[in-house]
């Protein structure tokens, strides 16, 4: 097996030692917003030590505790590249907050290393480490204003489910070792191909689709999100909504695709009935909603079951469409809550969809970036949402999952009437006699016309992304 | 040649965008987008020549590989249905920017919007590849969704909620059935898709799921509700582009996908579309008769006058054909030219209700002229484009099914009937009232517009040979492809 390779775990080792020196830094008198710049040139140092390192072929290190490949560095770079985003946008309003602080900006990157190593997990421990190392992390992010009742419920809700859905996992983990007597998954994929005690092995399965579900947010363990994403401050909704989609994917991809291989008939019913039951879930609800905040949030249940569409498949062509959702919706994600988090003032929250109303008027700009990303969250041509879509529709009709397919095209539907709706409060109705006026400074501006740009230009070009995920898988 | 088609509107209609942010840049804004969609109909002029109407199959293509991952090609290419449509919708969209000159609502952003669909739709028509071919086709949705939502009149917003749902609930299903074509075929090439073997349990299922998206777009009953709203709350531009414009697609899909990927299910399905033509065609023009609101009536002539598309499409015959072609373009002229029209009266009294008006040739002698035209043309009077196409396929009709054809004849009285008894109601008669009496004859600009569209009604209707002779061949081999079939 491979020797102790530094070397391999380069980024996450400087994003963890970034991150302690964010914490000693704090104790001075440096600003909080010279803290953030600092946060995003670690990430970007990372990202560039990740990029530096590209690995051609599939390796190992750490004895086999991590996985170096094409997959693990996309992944990673995903991941490194939503955080940076989702800090970028929440300056201003972590400033008005009190909240901009190294302790908070620490916190994301730790999130961001257990992220990383999630993505680079060859074996079941590892995988476990980095799941608690994020999720920790994000608990207290949440619930860093500890004077802010709603944020306060938010964490401990996240907490406790979060620790339940950590439960299930590990139990299922217990079981497929019980089972299989491994832990590395290229191990447990080859043992569990041929094991006698299937029982067993089905019912670890079975905790284990569902503590990635509850990670994922997929129904029916979604309890937690839209409680979660509603109470948590703004910025620290978007960071959840970013990254760690990315990074549940990447555990739901290691435990299934991975060392859950051979079960490939067993969860890929399973995932299907997921998958429909967050579609209708999400799309349904959603439309009930009166707060934007709570609108995406279910926009996000119904997003994991589009998602999960593309591992259902259970090909090597569904997993990159999978992947390829994965990056678009963190993309679309983080600048809805970053819309949100922008418009945002210091004594009133921009969350209600009474508050978009008029915003064509109010602010030209921010509407026409939340147009763009309301339109690709519905899945209209020529925006990344969509190629998105028709990566994971094709994968399932591939696989022979037509009506998955059909029944993900009509739910999508149901979406496209609440997202216009968004589009009809900016555009249709003129703003109330009261509204104020909302500005984007300077930097955010540039930040959210770069945001749709992208989006626009994966729409019209997203075959060099798409290709990427593809070769990740092989 | 067919990517400047495309292009030039869209970059032209985002210059506009760009231009017309602040007040100082409006009248610059608004002569680019008239010199954009002047220059767009120059282009598709110049396509015109350089197609080779003798020959079967795609001219002036292009294949670009744009998506490899998913095989997707920037693919272009058309034929002389596809060319004819093309150019009626610069035509049309130059007209519409003429129309649309004096709108007081942000006018910048308005002409702009008829650019980018003109660059949609002109992608529609001549994309090769079915994924391009979507992506177009959902595009289109974008402009017009805005233009009724911003622009529409009192309940807008659910006209335009109700136009985008309908339409993208159907194209959904097309795409399943593209997808699922992809993972049969192995590609997204349109006529690979006209050549290759499909089998037989296969073929319904996608006949269905294209009619879904077409039968919405035509509209075909029973699923045509969308289309009165949407027209009675579009301003005029929105009601010309969706009548002359957007209908067309779905009656172009029929021809381009439905009858030559899947002839069979066509042949054993016609039946069915065949019913629901006749019933558009006769039900519906009834329902126009009971109309009090102008545009809901000329709504629902669409609807009746698109039922002869269908019924044409079905009958499967050369002549059949051609005339449903025939009668799309024609009646993009005529819907168009209604429209404009009713829009004309509705600048002045703010009011669509024929009660309201009365003896108006009194007071706008040259427009009651105009009008009279585009109605005796909307009822399919011989010497205007609206009879040769009704003609054709009444023809076809009657070679095929004595029945059909003497149910589909109805259409020319109905249509008379409602056509005409608005006319008479809103136009003759003893001035009603003051607000009529006031009324300003049509001003240069209308009146341009207005003398366009008459001279397009008339040409086409004592000389349809140019646009017969560039559609025939295409048509012999639609036709000769659902004669063949497939198992």
């Amino acid at each position: 097996m491979a020797e102790l390779n530094l070397g391999a775990a380069a980024p996450e080792l400087f994003l963890f030692l970034g991150g302690c020196a964010l914490l000693l830094l704090a104790t001075t008198r440096l600003s909080g917003r010279l803290l953030l710049h600092g946060a995003n040139l670690i990430l970007a140092g990372a990202a560039l030590l990740l990029w530096l390192a590209w690995p051609a072929e599939i390796g190992a290190a750490f004895s086999g505790l991590y996985e170096v490949s094409a997959l693990t560095a996309m992944l990673q770079m995903g991941i490194l590249l939503a955080t940076i985003g989702a800090l970028s946008y929440s300056g201003d309003y972590l400033a008005q907050r009190g909240m901009l602080t190294g302790e908070y900006l620490a916190l994301g990157l730790f999130a961001a290393t257990g992220m990383l190593l999630l993505a680079a997990a060859r074996h079941l421990l590892a995988l476990y480490l980095g799941l608690e190392l994020m999720s920790l992390s994000l608990y207290a992010m949440i619930a860093l204003r500890r004077d802010d009742v709603r944020a306060i419920e938010a964490a401990l809700k996240y907490f406790v489910l979060g620790a339940i859905a950590s439960g299930l996992l590990l139990y299922g983990i217990s079981l497929v070792y019980a089972a299989t007597l491994q832990l590395e998954l290229p191990a447990v994929a080859a043992a569990a191909a041929d094991a006698e005690a299937r029982g067993v092995l089905l019912a670890g399965l079975a905790f284990i689709v569902a503590g990635a579900a509850f990670k994922l947010g997929a129904a029916p363990f979604h309890m937690w999100l839209p409680d979660v994403y509603d109470g948590a401050p703004t910025a620290a909704t978007m960071f959840i909504g970013g990254a760690p989609k990315i990074a549940a994917y990447a555990l739901a991809i290691r435990l299934l695709a991975g060392g859950l291989e051979p079960l490939v008939e067993e969860w890929s019913g399973l995932l299907a009935s997921l998958a429909v039951a967050s579609l209708g879930v999400g799309n349904v609800i959603a439309i009930a909603q009166t707060s934007v905040k709570r609108m995406l949030a279910y926009s996000a249940i119904s997003h994991m079951g589009f998602l999960l569409t593309g591992i259902v498949a259970g090909s090597e062509e569904g997993y990159a469409a999978a992947m390829f959702y994965a990056f678009v919706y963190a993309l679309m994600s983080i600048g809805g809550f970053g819309m949100l988090a922008l418009l945002s003032r210091a004594d009133a929250e921009f969350e209600m969809l009474a508050d978009v109303k008029g915003l064509a008027k109010r602010n030209p700009a921010a509407a026409a970036l939340t147009l763009i990303l309301m339109l690709s969250m519905a899945g209209i041509p020529p925006l990344a949402g969509f190629y998105a879509k028709l990566a994971v529709w094709s994968a399932a009709v591939g696989a022979g999952w037509t009506w998955l397919a059909v029944v993900a095209g009509l739910f999508s539907v149901v979406g496209a009437f609440y997202y216009l709706r968004v589009v009809k409060l900016m555009y249709f109705d003129a703003p109330d006699g009261d509204a104020p006026a909302v500005a984007l400074r300077g930097p955010y501006l540039l930040l959210a016309a770069a945001n749709g740009l992208l989006i626009i230009l994966l729409g019209l070009f997203p075959g060099g992304l798409l290709r990427a995920c593809q070769l990740a898988f092989g | 040649m067919l990517s400047l088609l495309i292009w030039t509107p869209i970059f032209g209609g985002l210059a506009t965008l760009l231009l017309a942010r602040d007040e100082s840049g409006l009248a610059a804004a608004k002569f680019l987008a008239l010199l954009t969609a002047l220059l767009t109909f120059c282009i598709s002029v110049l396509a015109l020549l350089l197609f080779n109407p003798n020959l079967a199959g795609m001219q002036l293509t292009v294949d670009i590989p744009w998506i490899t991952a998913l095989g997707i090609d920037y693919a272009l290419g058309v034929d002389g249905i596809a060319l004819a449509l093309i150019v009626l919708n610069c035509a049309v969209t130059a007209l519409t920017v003429l129309a649309g000159w004096n709108v007081k609502r942000q006018p910048g952003s308005y002409l702009a919007a008829f650019l980018l669909m003109c660059g949609f739709v002109n992608g529609v028509f001549s994309a090769t590849d079915a994924a391009l071919f979507y992506v177009f086709w959902e595009a289109t949705l974008i402009p017009l969704f805005l233009v009724i939502g911003v622009w529409g009149g009192e309940r807008r917003v659910y006209a335009a909620i109700k136009f985008f749902l309908y339409t993208f609930c159907g194209s959904i299903l097309m795409l399943v059935a593209f997808i699922w074509l992809y993972d049969y075929l192995g590609s997204f090439d349109i006529l690979l898709m006209h050549r290759s073997y499909i089998p037989a349990e296969a073929q319904p299922w996608i006949f269905f799921a294209f009619l879904a998206a077409f039968a919405v777009k035509i509209p075909m009953v029973p699923v045509h509700t969308w289309l009165p709203d949407a027209h009675v709350e579009a301003p005029t531009g929105g009601s010309i582009i969706l009548a002359a414009i957007m209908l067309k697609l779905g009656g172009y899909g029929l021809l381009r996908l439905s009858l030559p990927i899947v002839p069979d299910a066509s042949v054993e399905y016609a039946w069915l579309l065949v019913a629901l033509s006749l019933v558009a065609i006769i039900y519906i023009g009834l329902v126009a008769l009971a109309q009090t609101d102008m545009k809901k009536l000329v709504a629902y002539s669409s609807v009746a006058h698109m039922g002869f598309v269908t019924l044409g499409t079905f009958i499967f015959s050369e002549l059949g054909l051609t005339g449903a072609v025939y009668q799309m373009i024609s009646h993009g002229f005529i819907s168009g030219a209604m429209f404009f029209c009713i829009g004309v009266l509705y600048d002045r009294m703010h009011t669509r209700n024929i009660g309201d008006y009365g003896g108006v040739a009194n007071t706008m002698p040259r427009y009651a002229t105009l009008l009279l035209l585009f109605a005796m043309a909307n009822a399919g009077l011989p010497g205007t484009s609206g009879f040769v196409g009704e003609f054709m396929v009444v023809l076809a009709a009657v070679k095929a099914n004595l029945w059909w054809g003497i149910l589909a004849a109805t259409a020319l009285i109905t249509g008379a009937a409602y056509s005409l008894w608005m006319y008479k109601r809103a136009i003759f008669g003893a001035v009603a009232n003051d607000r009529v009496r006031a009324l300003k004859d049509v001003d240069g600009r209308e009146l341009t517009v207005l003398a366009a569209f008459a001279a397009l009604v008339l040409l086409f209707g004592v000389w349809p040979l140019p646009i017969t002779n560039l559609i025939d061949v295409s048509v012999a081999e639609i036709a000769a492809q659902v004669a063949r079939g497939k198992l």
